[in-house]
């Protein structure tokens, strides 16, 4: 097959390679171009502003879809109550892209332009420590629903709160004990090769290790990766549990592929839900996960003793027994964190409450009531189970949960106690200026 | 694992990779070679293509090679068609300026990535494969779905060479190729074969994408990484040369496998770009381009 007509032959124009190149330049110029900027006009100063910094496109489009769902209920059911203060409470959307440089650029927005009295809402960890510097310069209360240890590590700023949701640390630790009961003695890890797999790299060894368990290799996985078996052959072969966190849209390949690797002759599995949220448990690829353990922040499948106000709750967000969308069987939720969402907005209640909080200008008075707040009692305002909050930490501890994979469903198996998750503060945000 | 077994995996799925981009790559040569079209918006196509799967597969039910089988001739044919629609709308009225028309395929890139976004929603969903056979080795098991996209990749291959070499389409194309202009008063329709080409491009890019969505899901942001590895491919293998974007997809996807599952998969995209950067500096028409003269 040679050429000899020249068929493929470019030379003959002048803007071969040099055009294509722009092209190149230009589709890469397109990946860091920052979205469309929609402004808004000015508003009302009468409601409460909420600025809520969602993950509408990128990554995290399907965590920040439910998000606004679960928050738009919360709203509703505040605003029926007769809102907070007396004052109706507005929700403003702006999207970061699941970008952290976006985030912050939206965080400055929502201090600058719609002089909101807030911001709330951030997930992913990459955006939220992106963010938190925007947000403290500003002197923004930034309300995060993030699950990371950031906040709890106190190595963001006094502005950052995460009072609706536990971190990774405290799950980690109350959960390392059933894990070594129950799994098996020798993990190995693989997780997302960025701020929130860290959490999990750092935390789960010194966790396992005062159980008498050890974790036997720490595989890190590229956060954009579409394809996992190369990764499975270091994976040790005297592996009794894998333990995998997987953030992103590939993570059924993941499961598929590690089903394929291993067959029926698998080690232990331990997983956080994360690598399946909004994921139908019972997709094609995924009965090999049958048998396997998931931690739950809050289960997905309505469980038979399931509280009046976890009812009630799931009634208002709509979702079914099944944790999908009522009406839509196939558009399944981000149950195990977006109940964090709901929750946050009710301590920004109380503490505006607390504080008087009548506008901006009392902003810093609201970061004083957060941090005095000491416990939130189980109920319909919290409805995932009771909390304690550490103020000077800036982050709440509460009951994990841990699930089977069985018949198709998750069904809780094992619920920790708050102690369980409780660790030595690492630092105090309250001795910061404000 | 031992190094024979674990190169083999290696190798394996550096096949899997090379055989998909193969065919996305091929796409992009296309249409640049014979139209000069950067088609910034092909990975767009890829997506469009898999995305369709979903919807196809999922509309037809019953045993899954069924769905599959639809999807594998309607959604290519559907991702042709709006290919061809855009060549009309856009980039026939361009006059196929080529600074233009890499901004209007940046602009076709944006619309149909947010209308996926806007239509089938920001989740991934997984397609089923026609069989789930596994293959046991001795070390490991292997999907024999996998493997089976390597052949067909390769039937692909040889049939859209063949169209080229040996048929009368193909002549047509080659002669639009080598002098539109001439070819014009030779009563060669032009315009039409453009918008065959560019159709053909998106076609090539959507196969790949119905093949590879049973092992990795339907999402709409899922043709960044193959529009980028495209480029590496085409520019290695040089622009509009169809053997030179194959042996370079076999190249990029058994370095990237091998690479990746020995050391790292960032350093295996170093080493990519590295390549890139040197075939450009030592050889700017690309191993198996020719050169200027």
């Amino acid at each position: 097959m040679t050429d000899k007509n020249g068929f493929f032959d470019l030379s003959k124009t002048t803007l071969t390679r040099r055009t294509a190149l722009k092209g190149l330049a230009a589709g890469a110029g397109l990946a860091v171009a920052p979205g469309f900027v929609r402004y808004s006009q000015a508003q009302s100063s009468a409601p409460i502003k909420i600025g809520f910094q969602s993950h509408r496109t990128g990554i995290g489009a399907a965590y920040g879809r439910w998000y606004e769902k679960t928050t738009a209920a919360a709203i509703k059911a505040i605003n029926a109550a007769g809102g907070i203060n007396g004052r109706q409470v507005e929700v403003i959307i702006e999207d970061d892209g699941t970008d952290p440089g976006r985030g912050a650029e939206v965080v400055g927005k929502f201090a600058t332009q719609h002089k909101t009295d807030i911001v709330f809402g951030t997930l992913f960890s990459h955006v939220v420590i992106g963010s938190a510097p925007a947000a403290g310069e500003a002197k923004m209360p930034y309300f995060v629903v993030s699950e990371g240890h950031h906040v709890a590590s106190t190595k963001l700023n006094r502005y950052v709160f995460q009072p609706g949701i536990t971190d990774v640390k405290s799950q980690i630790q109350s959960m390392a004990p059933w894990i070594a009961a129950n799994a098996g003695k020798k993990v190995t890890q693989i997780f997302p090769d960025f701020a929130f797999g860290y959490d999990h790299r750092d935390y789960l060894p010194p966790a396992l290790k005062a159980q008498g368990a050890e974790v036997i290799a720490q595989i890190a996985i590229p956060p954009t990766e579409s394809s996992f078996t190369k990764y499975f052959p270091q994976i040790p072969p005297e592996t009794e549990v894998i333990y995998h966190v997987m953030v992103g849209p590939a993570v059924l390949t993941f499961v598929k592929e590690l089903g394929e690797f291993y067959g029926s002759n698998r080690p232990q599995l331990f997983g956080f839900i994360d690598s399946l949220e909004a994921v139908d448990i019972n997709s094609p690829g995924l009965e090999f996960l049958d048998g396997s353990h998931f931690w739950e922040g809050s289960p997905r499948y309505a469980q038979p003793d399931d509280t009046e106000a976890q009812k009630a709750y799931r009634a208002s967000v709509g979702i079914d027994d099944n944790g999908a969308a009522v009406g839509d069987p196939k558009d399944v939720s981000t149950a195990a964190h977006m109940f964090g969402c709901w929750e946050t907005l009710y301590v920004v209640k109380k503490a505006m409450e607390d504080a008087g909080y009548k506008g901006p200008e009392d902003r810093a008075k609201l970061v004083e009531a957060t941090e005095a707040l000491k416990e939130f009692a189980e109920g319909p305002e919290h409805p995932q189970g009771p909390k304690t909050f550490n103020g000077k930490i800036h982050q709440c501890f509460g009951i994990q949960n841990i699930s089977k994979v069985e018949g198709g469903k998750l069904k809780v198996v094992h619920k920790t106690k708050i102690e369980e998750g409780l660790y030595e503060a690492e630092g105090d945000y309250t001795t910061q200026a404000l | 694992m031992h190094f024979g077994p674990h190169l083999l995996l290696a190798a394996l799925e550096g096949l899997v990779t090379s055989a998909v981009l193969a065919l996305t790559a091929l796409g992009l040569s296309l249409v640049f070679g014979v139209m000069r079209v950067v088609n910034v918006a092909h990975g767009e196509f890829f997506m469009l293509g898999a995305v369709l799967a979903w919807a196809i597969t999922s509309a037809i039910g019953g045993h899954p090679a069924l769905g599959f089988l639809a999807a594998l001739v309607i959604a290519p044919l559907i991702v042709g068609a709006i290919a061809l629609v855009a060549e009309r709308l856009v980039l026939r009225r361009l006059n196929y300026n080529p600074e233009a028309t890499i901004v209007a395929t940046i602009g076709m890139l944006y619309i149909i990535q947010q209308l996926a976004l806007t239509f089938y929603g920001p989740e991934a969903r997984p397609v089923e494969p026609p069989f789930s056979y596994r293959i046991l080795l001795p070390w490991f098991g292997y999907s024999g779905y996998k493997l089976s996209i390597i052949a067909a990749s390769a039937l692909l291959l040889i049939a859209t060479w063949l169209v080229l070499t040996r048929t009368r389409i193909g002549l047509i194309m080659r002669a639009t190729q080598y002098d539109s202009e001439t070819a014009q008063a030779f009563g060669i329709p032009v315009g039409r074969v453009y918008g065959g080409v560019f159709a053909l491009g998106a076609m090539l890019a959507a196969i790949a994408a119905v093949l590879i969505v049973p092992i990795s899901q339907a999402h709409y942001l899922m043709g960044q990484d193959p529009l980028l590895l495209s480029f590496i491919v085409v520019i290695i293998g040089g622009l509009g040369s169809l053997r030179g974007t194959v042996v370079a997809a076999v190249l990029i996807g058994l370095s990237d496998g091998i690479i990746s599952m020995f050391f790292s998969p960032t350093l295996a995209k170093i080493i990519a770009t590295l390549l890139v950067a040197m075939v450009l500096v030592f050889r700017p028409q690309g191993l198996f381009g020719t050169a200027s003269r």
